[in-house]
């Protein structure tokens, strides 16, 4: 395949141009903070640190972190490094894990975010011959808007449909032949099911890539989305604090993203300590924009849970990759005290050959916890015979015990009858109350 | 010559059977037999009906996951010891039951008919003609 980058001389550039670029404008950059966000030159002045201390990416480790309850104290205009009038936009979270956050944006920083989004468009294989439908959300929510920009930049016919309208979205893939799907991955199974619902076989869908991000997805429900849609798909991922999605973006390669080094310098520190780990280690994603203008975040903690690795990469971008999330440290649940990622629920799911609509349900009866997985029944794992499905009932029993190390409660349910959202999928119920 | 039952996943809560036979009765399904399995969370309700095809149908046109499932229907004299001479020839013939419900036949008063699901359903059925036992087949229940 012939190799197509947005920005060539900045993806695929040498190890060491990065670092210096690094170098300039994190100097920069944390004299621009230094001038115009008191709330951080504040967190500085308290470890004694002013901006002649950070000479370069070396130095970050000694700066202090931001966190999300930063971003509750500083809310609205705490963290801001521009006057309003230079501001032309904000974005905003659902607010799903505590307070929403508002991140603002000059021009500077749309066309940088755009950019992003671009290279993550031309990665999945997009150019301008391509017609990009965009079903993220549009609105405050960063993935219609980002993806959107990103489609433009590209020279995409760009199809703004956002997120809901089923039968409108699948109306549009047949009669407009969209090639380039962007949406979260649980509405993309979503319209896969209901496609093959209609009859359509995969080599009746004109798609041919699709831009999956904004939550958690496995590898198994990767190859689902893949089978159902005759596509290839694409991760991506993005913060609103950041910018949105486009932060790092898959290629060809389908081994992790690619962060885009020129804007955010990305780091892995164990989430307890806050120690910067070695390349390789699995902590804490925190990262800094070092050309943002508007919403300056320095050592930003994402929560993400993964890794990153430098090792080349057969696409030819030079940019250090990170894993695909094992979860966030706020996704992440105590059960019994043990560590539980849904997602860990979610790959045992589909290797048992159950489809992932599923939903965990956290309990406490007498000072224990207890873990209930409720999965719908398919059509494909259903059978007459009760003794066959009890069977494959204890199997998924003993599988999730030795992936997750604690026993679950499996029930099965009727099809559909857990709530798909457009959105984001509400894939945990914790009724404790502790 | 076996009969076909469709089987269909239900929750076990309040209400879940009624809405499966609201779906039918909407549809003009006409029943013929019907009966239930059942485990704590979940049931498997197996029915017979007039018609196979628009009944599979309709159930998946609703949401329901169903599978069709063969199975065989004897006529039995409703008097003391019919069931027992069906069974016998079944277990003669070394063939395992996995279930068995019963329903009374329509207008005909001194038949009962049962239902069998077994391993091998045309071994059955051959073993039954040899002893002069005919199954029931598809359009004899549709005719009830």
């Amino acid at each position: 395949m012939e190799k197509r980058y947005y920005q060539p001389e900045i993806e695929t550039a040498s190890h060491e141009q990065i670092k210096q670029w690094q170098n300039e404008r994190l100097v920069k950059q944390v004299k621009h903070v230094w001038d115009n966000v008191p709330y951080y030159r504040k967190k500085m002045e308290e470890k004694g640190l002013t901006p002649d201390d950070i000479k370069g990416r070396d130095d970050l480790h000694k700066l202090p972190f931001i966190t999300k309850a930063d971003l509750r104290e500083a809310y609205p205009y705490g963290l801001m490094g521009k006057p309003l009038k230079d501001c032309v936009r904000i974005q905003s979270t659902s607010g799903t894990t505590g307070k929403r956050v508002v991140a603002f944006y000059t021009q500077h920083d749309i066309d940088l975010w755009e950019d992003c989004c671009a290279r993550a468009i031309m990665a999945a294989g997009g150019t301008d011959e391509d017609v990009c439908q965009v079903s993220y959300g549009y609105g405050l929510f960063t993935g219609g808007p980002g993806l959107n920009g990103g489609s433009h930049k590209v020279g995409c016919l760009t199809i703004p449909t956002s997120s809901g309208n089923t039968e409108r979205q699948i109306m549009f893939i047949q009669d407009l032949q969209a090639t380039i799907l962007c949406c979260t991955p649980s509405y993309a199974a979503y319209l896969g099911e209901s496609m093959k619902e209609m009859g359509l076989t995969p080599d009746q869908i004109p798609l041919k890539a699709g831009i999956f991000g904004a939550e958690a997805w496995s590898e198994e429900m990767r190859q689902d989305i893949q089978n159902t849609l005759g596509i290839k798909a694409y991760d991506i991922y993005g913060l609103t604090e950041l910018s949105g999605p486009g932060v790092a973006f898959e290629c060809s390669e389908q081994t992790g993203m690619h962060i885009n080094e020129d804007h955010f310098i990305a780091e892995v520190i164990d989430p307890d300590t806050g120690e910067v780990l070695p390349e390789g280690s699995t902590g804490e994603l925190v990262f800094t924009a070092i050309t943002k203008e508007a919403f300056p975040l320095l050592r930003y903690r994402t929560r993400d849970i993964c890794t990153l690795t430098r090792k080349a990469c057969s696409c030819g971008r030079t940019h250090i990759k990170m894993s695909k999330p094992m979860g966030r440290s706020d996704d992440m649940l105590i059960i019994r005290g043990v560590n539980v990622f849904p997602s860990q629920i979610e790959t045992v799911l589909l290797n048992n050959g159950y489809a992932a609509n599923y939903q965990i349900i956290v309990d406490r009866v007498k000072n224990t916890d207890t873990l209930d997985v409720h999965v719908e029944m398919t059509p494909a794992m259903f059978t007459d015979n009760l003794g066959e499905i009890d069977r494959m009932q204890k199997e998924l029993v003993a599988d999730l015990r030795s992936m997750l190390g604690l026993t679950a409660k499996v029930t099965l349910v009727a099809p559909k009858s857990i709530v798909r959202s457009e959105g984001k999928a509400v894939r945990v119920i914790d009724k404790r109350k502790i | 010559m076996s009969i076909k039952q469709i089987s269909v996943f239900l929750e076990n809560k309040p209400g879940s059977l009624c809405a499966m036979t609201e779906v039918l009765a909407k549809h003009n399904v006409d029943m013929r037999a019907l009966s239930l399995a059942e485990t704590k969370d979940f049931g498997i309700a197996r029915i017979i009906v007039d018609d196979i095809f628009d009944a599979a149908a309709v159930l998946a046109d609703e949401g329901y996951v169903h599978s069709v499932t063969p199975v065989l229907g004897v006529s039995v004299p409703d008097e003391p010891g019919g069931l027992h001479k069906v069974l016998k020839i079944i277990s003669d013939a070394g063939i395992n039951v996995e279930y068995m419900y019963a329903f009374l036949g329509g207008k005909e008063a001194e038949h009962a008919y049962m239902i069998f699901r077994v391993e091998d359903d045309t071994k059955a059925a051959a073993a039954l003609r040899t002893q002069g036992i005919v199954t029931v087949d598809q359009e004899e229940i549709s005719n009830l």
